[in-house]
């Protein structure tokens, strides 16, 4: 099935976009952000709005319909947790059943990063969104470090406490320095023989499985996860290890 | 200031009496004790600034070269290299980037070094009289021009030339304060970095030479737009009181300065952040710089309806603190934040509420306002509309400072069309109320009222409890933003340090004297 964006004709292609030129407003920036936006691929072009930013910026509303579609059926997408996400009572049960003792989970916002929102939605009791987080579960021991935590450190916490999972958060992307913290921190854990030791996950507002998994992690949570979708695949993976060793 | 929420006067005395008898023995450890900072801090309101060939700051290879001397205070060294050299302040500046030991040469004349001394002062006391000159009558002369609340925007580029222009797009839009976000790593280190810079992770390094180049480019605006325009930074972790010293000389107008902050939120010793943030406080009082406190981040970590009280908790600690570093009412700019869950029926009452509440608790202080965070998603159209009520609550309840929310702010740092769209969105909206606080009371009995009331007197209850334990050990216990930090540990702890009997600092015995503090 070939799918278009849908304005209020199916089919109809329509998009809107709005933008920055690094030009002043006035017919010919308007003129611009047209052609732009015809060379994006657009037809029917409509530049609807225009504003100066300051003497030489200007941002533009503009809409446009395609023609370009895409093949729905092909799609394919690889999320860390598949269909079946626990509830906070079915976590707890699988980890009764499986384990018969509480899994150790450590989190931290790792490297220089000072963002802890989305380690904390994905631990703090409270949650986030009405979503309780990991230390509420009555099957897992948490440890949240916090904010800016060497990726060393981390290792050496997670030892001690004889940890099943890790999680990491970064938040802050600017420069890709995220992805240098995520790689060091595999990086660290290989050198260190350490890597089957844990299961190892990432996560943050940037982060997708496809991303972590390429980066060595056993899985990525981006926008949209919760703690329950990090408690399915830690659990469902520990019992998966379990069986094969 | 007339109330609308019929606030007990009697309660907030005794949450007032409660913070004084809250902070008094921090006060008195504070007293006997300096740290590296504070040192660095005093060299360079005398002068000392420039870096060796590996960058290390000049404050900080005289106050590395002062180990085991610190309980006199590094000032004295450096004052004495001055006589025995005979250079000036920059010519020395340089023999000690080029390896001169300040603590190796022997100590001259007491009075004759105490006259330099005062030479010093003198001049760090022109400087900042002159910067705050400057400051007042441009206020004056451009009086009426800026917004009420004053509107805040953030630039973070990581490179200082990138940051100047948006800054003064920002300003040309209508900002009234531009904020330069620090690089991330920068609240950890030690030590301020030397000279412009044009790297950095979320944020540009905090440099006396970046904030010389930033007020240059908005001084600029200030006279083409007929409209003061306010520069702030980021005066904490590990090395607020230098950045307070920095910000004094280049003519900074606000600071965010919390008392607790560092402690909390970035694990910081708590004798040291104790220390530091007094000295920091005198410098901002003196240059009359607004300092901006942290309340907000207890919402990120904390619930904003059922921690509401730790909130105003902390802005009584922080008033009270800052009265004890010779602040007056008039620059403190005690934050909070519009951070509720926007499904939560009733929310914006409760934000209403706290705003409201905050307002007639502190009707001098120019309150600093922020936006959400905590609930901004992908969904940038909501964002707009979570801002729009953000504006509405600020204007509504007469916040002095607003920091704008940016529809993108769990996105990426803002583009420029986005600050742009804050500007508009909040121009808007309290351009189209104007008037609207004037025609508005509250019910008594009503949501708002009982709401303010019932944090009020949480927030009493809570200061008595921190009371009975001491505000040190309940840091420590988990007492603030469920965070545990105990007095021995954190960051810092090993740049502390008891003042000696000969203890020799004219610059703080001349902060004190200009703010009326007792010794």
């Amino acid at each position: 099935m070939i799918i278009r964006p849908y304005g209020d004709t199916l089919d109809d292609g329509s998009v809107q976009l709005s933008f920055t030129l690094p030009v002043p407003d006035g017919p010919k920036g308007r003129e611009a952000a047209r052609q732009f936006t015809e060379k994006l691929g657009f037809s029917h072009v409509d530049i609807v709005h225009s504003t100066p930013l300051s003497d030489g910026f200007s941002m533009y509303v503009a809409y446009g319909k395609t023609a370009t579609g895409i093949d729905y059926d092909t799609i394919h997408v690889e999320d860390a947790t598949g269909e079946k996400v626990y509830t906070m009572e079915e976590a707890d049960a699988a980890v009764r059943e499986h384990f018969g003792r509480k899994l150790v989970v450590v989190g931290a916002c790792t490297g220089f990063d000072a963002h802890t929102v989305g380690i904390d939605a994905i631990m703090n009791m409270k949650g986030y969104n009405h979503h309780f987080g990991l230390e509420r579960y009555a099957g897992l021991e948490t440890y949240n470090l916090g904010a800016q935590v060497p990726n060393d450190k981390l290792i050496d916490y997670a030892l001690k406490v004889n940890a099943d999972a890790i999680l990491v958060s970064q938040i802050v992307t600017q420069k890709d320095v995220h992805i240098q913290n995520l790689t060091e921190l595999i990086e660290l854990l290989q050198a260190r023989n350490l890597r089957e030791r844990f299961v190892v996950c990432a996560g943050g507002t940037r982060i997708g499985n496809k991303l972590a998994v390429e980066l060595g992690f056993d899985a990525g949570f981006g926008k949209g996860s919760y703690a329950e979708h990090v408690a399915t695949f830690i659990i469902d993976k520990l019992i998966e290890r379990k069986q094969t060793h | 200031m007339e109330t609308k929420l019929g606030l007990s006067e009697e309660r907030i005395q005794k949450a007032r009496e409660l913070a004084a008898r809250i902070v008094e023995p921090v006060m008195a450890f504070v007293a006997e004790h300096t740290s590296v900072t504070v040192e660095r801090a005093t060299l360079r309101l005398a002068g000392a600034d420039g870096a060796d060939a590996d960058g290390v700051p000049v404050p900080n290879l005289v106050v590395d070269q002062c180990k085991g001397l610190l309980e006199n205070g590094a000032l004295i060294y450096y004052v004495n290299a001055l006589v025995r050299t005979g250079e000036t302040v920059q010519g020395l500046n340089r023999l000690i980037a080029g390896g001169l030991n300040v603590a190796s040469l022997p100590l001259g004349d007491r009075a004759a070094l105490e006259a330099k001394a005062r030479t010093l002062v003198e001049a760090f006391a022109a400087r900042v009289k002159a910067n705050r000159g400057h400051r007042d009558a441009k206020l004056e002369a451009y009086k009426g021009r800026n917004h009420s609340p004053l509107l805040y925007v953030i630039v973070a580029t990581g490179n200082i030339y990138e940051d100047r222009k948006q800054a003064v797009a920002a300003a040309e839009q209508g900002a009234d304060v531009i904020a330069v976000i620090r690089t991330t790593a920068q609240s950890l280190l030690d030590y301020v970095p030397y000279g412009p810079t044009t790297e950095g992770f979320g944020g540009t390094y905090a440099t006396q030479e970046n904030f010389r180049i930033m007020r240059e480019a908005l001084d600029e605006v200030v006279d083409r737009q007929g409209r003061y325009i306010l520069l702030t930074n980021y005066c904490s972790g590990l090395c607020m009181p230098e950045i307070a010293a920095m910000g004094a000389l280049e003519r900074l107008d606000m600071m965010l300065n919390d008392s607790m902050y560092g402690i909390l939120f970035r694990d910081i010793n708590m004798y040291r952040t104790f220390v530091d943030q007094k000295f920091s406080r005198m410098i901002n009082a003196y240059a009359g710089i607004i300092i901006n406190t942290g309340e907000d981040n207890y919402l990120t970590t904390s619930d904003a309806v059922e921690k509401a009280y730790t909130v105003l908790a902390s802005q009584f600690l922080n008033e009270r603190f800052a009265y004890a570093a010779g602040l007056p009412a008039r620059l403190m700019g005690l934050g909070h934040a519009f951070e509720m869950d926007p499904t939560l029926k009733n929310g914006f009452l409760l934000e209403l509420a706290q705003a409201q509440m905050a307002r007639e608790i502190f009707p001098e202080a120019p309150l600093k306002y922020m936006p959400p965070t905590k609930f901004m998603t992908g969904d940038i159209f909501k964002g707009l509309a979570m801002n729009s009520m953000f504006n509405f609550v600020s204007k509504l309840t007469g916040q002095g400072i607003h920091l704008l929310g940016m529809l993108t702010e769990a996105i990426h740092t803002p583009f420029m069309m986005d600050r742009f769209l804050a500007l508009d969105n909040a121009k808007h909206v309290m351009n189209t109320m104007e008037g609207l606080a004037d025609e508005i009371e509250f019910k008594r009995d009503g949501v708002i009222a009982t709401r303010a009331r019932k944090v009020l007197e949480e927030t009493v209850e809570f200061l008595e409890s921190i009371d009975r334990i001491g505000l040190m050990p309940a840091i420590a216990q988990g007492h603030f933003a469920d965070i545990k930090r105990p007095a021995d540990l954190g960051k810092g702890l090993d740049g502390l340090q008891k003042k000696g009997p000969d203890y020799f600092n004219p610059f703080e015995a001349y902060l004190k004297n200009e703010l009326n503090l007792a010794d």
